[in-house]
């Protein structure tokens, strides 16, 4: 969402001293922004959740720092408990960043512009309109939310047959080599007493679910959240079944790309390059 | 007719214990990986299922090629195999019992494999293919069975095993179909999309398979009073020749869509395997040695003389059997994952503990297929006497 709540309280307070009306205000500050962020909202009404990323914004703020930017992911992985093994082979990766590259690979293009050339973008599960992970799974541990298009993982029913990761296109899925209580505990120091989200065990696949368990409680997902607060605003989360949210306007007014759109999955994460 | 099992020689008794003994370290290792993981394997994201993977797709394949005898006995009435119909119904059996053992011990939670019976989910080919691996071992242990237990009464077996004989040949072809379309009706993964998978894996099984069976036949040969025949082991030899043919030009035929088409996607994958990608190429060994025996394998085969020759024959069989293992139960695996949705590659070889597993597995295969040869050549020495 573009602006946060606190943030819109913050800038209409200023608003009024000077005689203007909330929205007015915003639309001076920062056109457009207000009716992008705001639609879509309440959370758990939405039909076809799907997140647009502005890898504009993303890579500015990326080359802001000088480690780029890892706000997203830390509060994901944080959020979800998501275990680290420090070894690339056994990585648990929910939301990551990849090259250019590797993200679009079937967009060759020897002389790209210099501006997305091995730029590192935000990945993460597509919640697919067309999952053939789901198609594959045997025990339906993996499961299409009819309600809202997300894509859920039950890691207490999964077998860990790993079909589903032979059968996800884009690498979304990650499973649990080892135990994840004995995983380094840096990144998650709540780990395993935090409640709030379901302890995995070992052997069972896991991957990205648009933070189920927020937007019930009608909050925005964990990495959308760390983007807002740094003001970024490169997610965009929104329902897209509804002409009025604000992924739609952000569709109709700006190109965006897919990943792997001929395979028919129908991805729900769009890119603005 | 079970105590016969127990009735051996020393060198039988050796044979088991020595069996025991590698299903014995299987045990152990596969203990050490459900306590650890699959991390003790060489399994990684990108490259998720490995060798275990392989052997199921390998050995289902032998598995339907039971079939090979069953089919000109029953439907073409060729006497002549009825004489080692049993041989390849068992050797079906213990190939199921390998590739249930291989799917247990590659799952990551194996205390809930159940949950493919609790939640039925008819979508997933997995469920599909447990349902026609189970039926298809059923199959084939009432049949063998009763057909052996009937030969040894001196009497024709029940009418309704014919039926059930009748059912188990398109059943044979089911369970390799089913077990291709595992991998051919997965988008994004370029060597398996393919139209003719169920096809080559139907001609990689029926050669390899009948391979196997012969050189059992020759061992039977050696260590019993009962011979399963000349005769057979030459129309084997043919039936080997032919699908080896097959499975040889369907390989041709991926090699021409992928390089004549040019798309990256296709080549790719074979280019790893082959030549390797990005500098990593640790299959391209594996690959030319299996081209290079599927060729020699040919050529012994096709060649009269050398064909109806059994030592040149068991050559033949054998790197016949080395040749397919190494295409379907390693490259296949490979290569399907190479490169990565990414299009990265990341390199996968088999760690010293999945092997051992894999070993015990193939070990408790054996000591099964062991024991019912030894039930059906004592059957078949007794009725001869
Ligand atoms: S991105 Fe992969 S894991 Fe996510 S819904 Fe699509 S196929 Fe499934
Ligand atoms: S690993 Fe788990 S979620 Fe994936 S297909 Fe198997 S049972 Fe389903």
């Amino acid at each position: 969402m573009g602006v946060d709540r606190r943030e819109f309280l913050k800038i209409a307070g200023y608003a009024a001293l000077f005689g203007l009306g909330g929205k007015a205000a915003i639309d001076i500050l920062s056109p457009g922004e207000l009716e992008a962020s705001m639609q879509g909202i309440p959370l758990t009404q939405g039909k076809r959740w799907s997140m647009v990323i502005d890898m504009r914004k993303c890579l500015k703020q990326q080359e802001a720092g000088k480690d780029g930017c890892k706000e997203c992911m830390i509060a994901c992985h944080l959020e979800h408990n998501v275990p680290d093994w420090g070894n690339p082979k056994h990585a648990i990766k929910w939301i990551w960043q990849d090259k250019y590259e590797h993200v679009f690979p079937e967009h060759p293009n020897q002389f790209i512009d210099e501006g997305v050339r091995h730029k590192p973008f935000i990945l993460m599960c597509n919640h697919c309109v067309n999952p053939p992970c789901v198609r594959v799974c045997p025990t339906q541990a993996t499961f299409k939310r009819e309600s809202d298009g997300i894509v859920a993982m039950d890691m207490h029913r999964c077998i860990g047959c790993r079909f589903c990761m032979a059968a996800c296109p884009y690498g979304s899925r990650s499973f649990n080599w080892g135990n994840p209580r004995k995983a380094p505990k840096e990144l998650n120091p709540d780990y395993p007493t935090n409640r709030a989200y379901p302890e995995r065990s070992k052997g069972v696949v896991e991957k990205c679910n648009f933070c189920v368990e927020l937007v019930a409680k009608g909050e925005l997902p964990a990495c959308v959240q760390a983007c807002d607060k740094i003001k970024v605003h490169a997610l965009n989360f929104g329902d897209l079944d509804d002409p009025k949210s604000n992924v739609r306007k952000l569709l109709r007014e700006h190109y965006t790309i897919r990943r792997k759109p001929a395979l028919g999955t129908e991805p729900n994460l769009f890119y603005i390059i | 007719m079970l105590e016969r099992a127990i009735k051996g020689t020393s060198g039988y008794w050796g044979w088991l214990i020595f069996l025991l003994a590698l299903m014995g370290i299987g045990l152990g290792c596969y203990l050490y990986q459900f306590f650890e993981g699959l991390k003790v394997t060489g399994m990684s994201r990108d490259v998720s299922w490995g060798l275990y993977i392989g052997q199921l797709t390998y050995f289902v394949g032998v598995a339907a090629s039971g079939v090979m005898v069953v089919l000109p006995c029953y439907l073409h009435d060729y006497k002549a195999f009825g004489r080692i119909t049993i041989l390849g119904e068992f050797l079906a059996v213990a190939s199921i019992i390998m590739c249930l053992l291989f799917v247990f011990v590659d799952l990551g939670n194996p205390v809930r494999i159940m949950n493919v019976i609790l939640y039925p989910t008819p979508n997933s080919i997995l469920f599909w293919d447990m349902i026609v691996l189970n039926v298809y071992m059923l199959l084939n242990i009432i049949i063998g069975w009763n057909v052996l237990a009937a030969e040894r009464k001196g009497i024709h077996y029940q009418q309704w095993i014919k039926v059930l004989i009748y059912i188990s040949i398109p059943w044979a072809f089911s369970i390799h179909t089913v077990t291709a379309f595992l991998y051919a009706g997965i988008p994004g993964r370029h060597y398996w999309l393919t139209a003719i998978m169920a096809a080559r894996f139907l001609s990689s099984a029926f050669c390899a398979g009948p391979a196997l069976l012969i050189l059992l036949c020759l061992i039977v040969r050696k260590v019993s009073k009962f011979d399963p025949g000349k005769e057979q082991i030459r129309t084997l030899a043919g039936i080997v020749a032919y699908a080896m043919i097959f499975n040889v030009f369907f390989f041709l035929l991926e090699l021409f869509t992928a390089f004549y088409s040019q798309i990256p996607g296709h080549m790719h994958p074979i280019v790893f395997l082959f030549k390797g990608l990005e500098g990593h190429g640790n299959f391209v060994p594996w690959m030319w040695t299996a081209a290079v025996f599927a060729i020699l394998s040919l050529v012994l085969l096709i060649v009269p003389a050398t064909r109806r020759n059994e030592g040149t024959l068991t050559v033949a069989c054998i790197i016949l059997i080395i040749a397919t293992w190494i295409d379907k139960g390693l490259g296949l695996i490979v290569g399907g994952f190479t490169p990565t949705p990414f299009h990265t590659v990341t390199e996968y070889w088999p760690t010293t503990p999945e092997m051992l597993i894999t070993i015990g597995v193939w070990a408790t295969g054996f000591f099964v297929l062991t024991i019912l040869y030894k039930i059906a050549v004592s059957v078949k020495e007794e009725v001869a006497a």
